[in-house]
């Protein structure tokens, strides 16, 4: 057992799916019994249905909508964490580099319909192109941003880079808009329909009269954030890079004494960071379907408030952040409304993150799995 | 080069050259502006005087005396030949007051606030609700309001609101500070952040359950105070009618009063923030932003001074808002949006964190880039949209530019560009804060 404890299968492909597995679960059950709880202290305030039955109803589809945004967001997630680690600051501009992933993977869809061969090739290509485009787009980008707003300003005071990395972020919104809107004036991209994404799953659950319908697109995110998580996670744990990383994360003048080179690693950490985050922009365009160059700013910020969540500097702690606040946001959205009799609705899913984020702030700032960071905070 | 300049500079700095050089740019401003009201150039030329006034080596009286006359008398009666450009030097003391607002917070207690346009919505928004038809109206549908319903209050009670607002906004202030202030730094940035957003998602959300702030639609109109008794207006009238060239109306004598008023309040605001700086409470923030584990050992109370901050630097801009609301008569949560609280960091940055010069400079130097230069910029483009000119080497038509292109439009670019380059090339601003000056001064010897 010990043998198999230590094997690289069980370490970077059993473990890291299992521990995915159950974060999901574990967060899915625990939000839907409080909310099933929540259902039976509210039951008498509203006369005109059953909440209860009602809550049940939507209950699987909010569940399944809540994991599909939370596995965007873990990551989207780790890119802030991961620079959070070697850094100690929050890269602002991430969030653009999400959003110029997902534009560029849309753009290439629409210029395969463009060649009008989008409907000829195999849907599941389309995607994996768009997505490996989105990588390297987004991550060279995210290493020149580092080159340039970054790199100048090691050791000054905190707020220095935070300010340059807030101008960098209103720079690559509107450069993006710019570099659209230079010929027709529309900045808005559109994701071409194709393939059978919309269409649905139906699952046949015991004890219940209607199947569960499960989108294909849901499906198709999880998995290539799944994918994605685990290959993160065999660099960083089973790679001399990972290791280097790691070390530069924990003490970075020991590191560069130690013969590594510094700011190499810095530059792939933003590499890595940044096609995590050009994925992730893929995966959130397949969902949202119409992107515009001002799309990243609430993802980027949910993301940032899913790695505080789960302890800033952790990955294992942006996944579960990301999974926890991409449902919270999900029963927030679908259950407020019902709970509220339609007072409150979900135009304050939004606002929710920040909620939780200064909830977490002032109780846990340390977040759900991370040590404390008194000091670097 | 650097000595080029500074040796020209210390030469015309001498003598009698300093008053000849203010009185020039005065002279000439004010006559280029009057003959030419819509000559840009001419506008910048007026406009750089305060600042040239305030690096020439004048006697204090004579500056004063200069300053009051350009502030008084040329610029109302050169303003209401051209309405606008008292929009604009409007708009540079609202910014320039919500820039020494957050100057406070940022640039002297160095707590990076990222929602600081939240306090501004408060104050806006207190005197938009009480100010206008809104209380009436809250349980009527937004936009089915029916168009008969009685202002709520007397427009008199304006004077006072400026007042609540800046209380309610300090009271804002702590009620932000007191949760959040146990996180530092770049936790702090995110969460003031995201409390900006929260209050403009509430504002484009409060029109149920009960209709509190119209929601999208913002509110209008809100009432405006009313101008001094018939008697006052009447000798103003004629004094200024042969000046202007023909009797001013009520809607310009507004502009002109509005210009008075958002003066006053920057008065104070700049007499509040200079003491401020040079008082107990400003020190402890300067200790603060340099070394909080040193000012706690000091016996500075921490959370108490943060928290006097987050107060003052709020009040300023809920004094700010209320004025806002009542020259605008309407307000919307899009005026509250992220982009205006980066847009008054931008001031801060541009003119220099902590420094009351640089951050007023700041305000006035991107309020003329966003409404002049780049307004102007649009208007070159679109001219040179209908010539049939042809960038020479990659061969693109004018022509075929997108009529979306708006340099207008593209304030985030601007300042994104101001940040970063501001951060790499000059972190101390373009007028850097005396203080700093001093302590680079005794890190030399």
């Amino acid at each position: 057992m010990k043998q198999f404890a230590a094997s690289p299968v069980y370490k970077f492909f059993l473990f890291p799916i299992g521990q995915i597995i159950m974060f999901a679960l574990g967060s899915s059950v625990g939000l839907s019994l409080i909310t099933v709880l929540l259902a039976y202290v509210f039951k008498f305030n509203v006369t005109n249905f059953d909440l209860v039955e009602r809550s049940l109803l939507i209950l699987p589809q909010v569940v399944i909508n809540g994991l599909t945004i939370g596995f965007v967001y873990s990551t989207i997630a780790l890119g802030y964490t991961m620079v959070y680690g070697v850094l100690e600051f929050i890269n602002f501009a991430h969030s653009e580099i999400f959003m110029v992933g997902g534009i560029v993977g849309v753009q290439l869809i629409a210029y395969f319909e463009h060649l009008g061969i989008l409907a000829t090739l195999n849907q599941y290509l389309v995607i994996a192109l768009a997505i490996i485009l989105a990588i390297i787009i987004s991550g060279s980008l995210a290493v020149t941003v580092e080159r340039v707003a970054y790199k100048p300003l090691r050791g000054a005071p905190k707020l220095v880079p935070l300010i340059s990395a807030i101008g960098m972020s209103f720079f690559l919104q509107d450069a993006v808009r710019l570099i659209l809107s230079l010929t027709t004036g529309e900045f808005n991209v559109i994701l071409p329909q194709f393939g059978t994404f919309d269409e649905f799953l139906l699952v046949a659950l015991p004890g219940m009269a209607d199947p569960l319908r499960i989108q294909i697109k849901s499906v198709i995110i999880v998995g290539i954030a799944v994918l994605m998580l685990v290959v993160l996670n065999f660099l960083v744990n089973g790679t001399k890079v990972g290791k280097a990383i790691r070390a530069v994360a924990q003490d970075r003048p020991s590191a560069s004494l130690m013969g590594i080179n510094v700011s190499q690693i810095i530059s792939i950490t933003f590499l890595v960071g940044g096609a995590l985050g050009g994925a992730a922009g893929v995966l959130f365009a397949l969902k949202a379907t119409k992107l515009d160059p001002f799309v990243g700013f609430f993802p980027g910020l949910k993301a940032f408030t899913s790695a505080v969540l789960g302890g800033i500097g952790n990955l294992t702690g942006a996944l579960l952040g990301g999974l926890v606040l991409g449902l919270l946001e999900s029963f927030a959205a679908s259950y407020l409304s019902i709970f509220t009799n339609g007072a409150f609705g979900a135009e304050y899913k939004d606002i929710f993150a920040f909620a939780i984020l200064i909830v977490v702030l002032i109780f846990r700032p340390s977040g759900l799995l991370g040590e404390t960071v008194g000091q670097k905070a | 080069m650097k000595t080029l300049f500074s040796d020209l500079y210390k030469k015309l700095n001498t003598g009698f050259w300093p008053i000849l050089i203010v009185f020039a740019f005065l002279v000439v401003g004010s006559i280029s502006v009057y003959l030419s009201p819509r000559s840009l150039s001419a506008f910048l030329i007026l406009i750089t005087t305060p600042l040239i006034l305030y690096f020439m080596k004048i006697n204090m009286k004579i500056k004063i005396f200069i300053g009051l006359l350009l502030i008084i008398v040329i610029l109302p009666v050169l303003g209401i030949r051209n309405i606008f450009y008292l929009e604009v030097i409007f708009q540079m003391a609202v910014f320039a007051a919500l820039a020494l607002g957050l100057n406070i917070v940022v640039g002297m207690a160095g707590l990076l606030d990222l929602g600081y346009v939240a306090f501004y919505a408060v104050g806006a928004y207190a005197w938009a609700i009480f100010g206008s038809k809104q209380m009436s109206l809250l349980h009527s549908i937004p936009g089915a309001a029916p168009a008969n319903a009685p202002f709520f209050l007397d427009p008199r009670w304006f004077w006072l609101f400026i007042f609540l607002g800046v209380g309610l906004a300090a009271f804002t202030g702590i009620l932000l500070g007191l949760p959040v202030l146990r996180v530092k730094g770049d936790y702090l940035a995110i969460v003031t952040l995201g409390f900006g957003e929260v209050v403009r998602v509430l504002a484009l959300n409060l029109d149920k359950p009960i209709n509190l702030t119209n929601g999208p639609q913002g509110i209008t109109p809100i009432q405006r105070p009313p101008l001094p008794p018939e008697a006052v207006m009447q000798v103003f009238r004629n004094l200024l009618t042969p000046l202007v060239g023909h009797p001013p109306t009520d809607a310009e004598f507004y502009n002109v009063f509005f210009y008075f008023l958002a003066l006053v309040i920057i008065a104070i605001a700049i007499l509040v923030a200079t003491r401020l700086e040079d008082s107990r409470i400003g020190r402890a923030w300067t200790a603060i932003r340099e070394d909080e584990t040193a000012a706690i050992a000091m016996g500075i109370p921490l959370v108490k001074m943060k928290l006097a901050a987050f107060a003052a630097g709020a009040s300023f801009a809920g004094a700010v808002g209320a004025l806002y609301a009542a020259n605008r008569t309407f307000v919307s949560p899009e005026t509250f949006s992220f982009l205006q609280s980066i847009g008054v960091l931008t001031m801060v940055i541009l003119g220099g964190l902590g420094s009351i010069p640089g951050v007023i400079f700041g305000a006035a130097a991107v309020v003329l880039l966003n409404i002049q230069v780049l307004q102007n910029f649009s208007l070159y483009l679109s001219e040179l949209r209908q010539s049939d000119a042809v960038i020479p080497i990659i061969n693109f038509a004018w022509k075929n530019l997108s009529n979306q292109l708006d340099p207008a439009k593209y304030q985030k670019l601007v300042f994104g560009i101001i940040l970063v380059l501001m951060m790499i090339f000059r972190p101390s601003g373009l007028i850097p804060a005396e203080r700093r000056k001093r302590e680079l001064v005794e890190d030399k010897e």
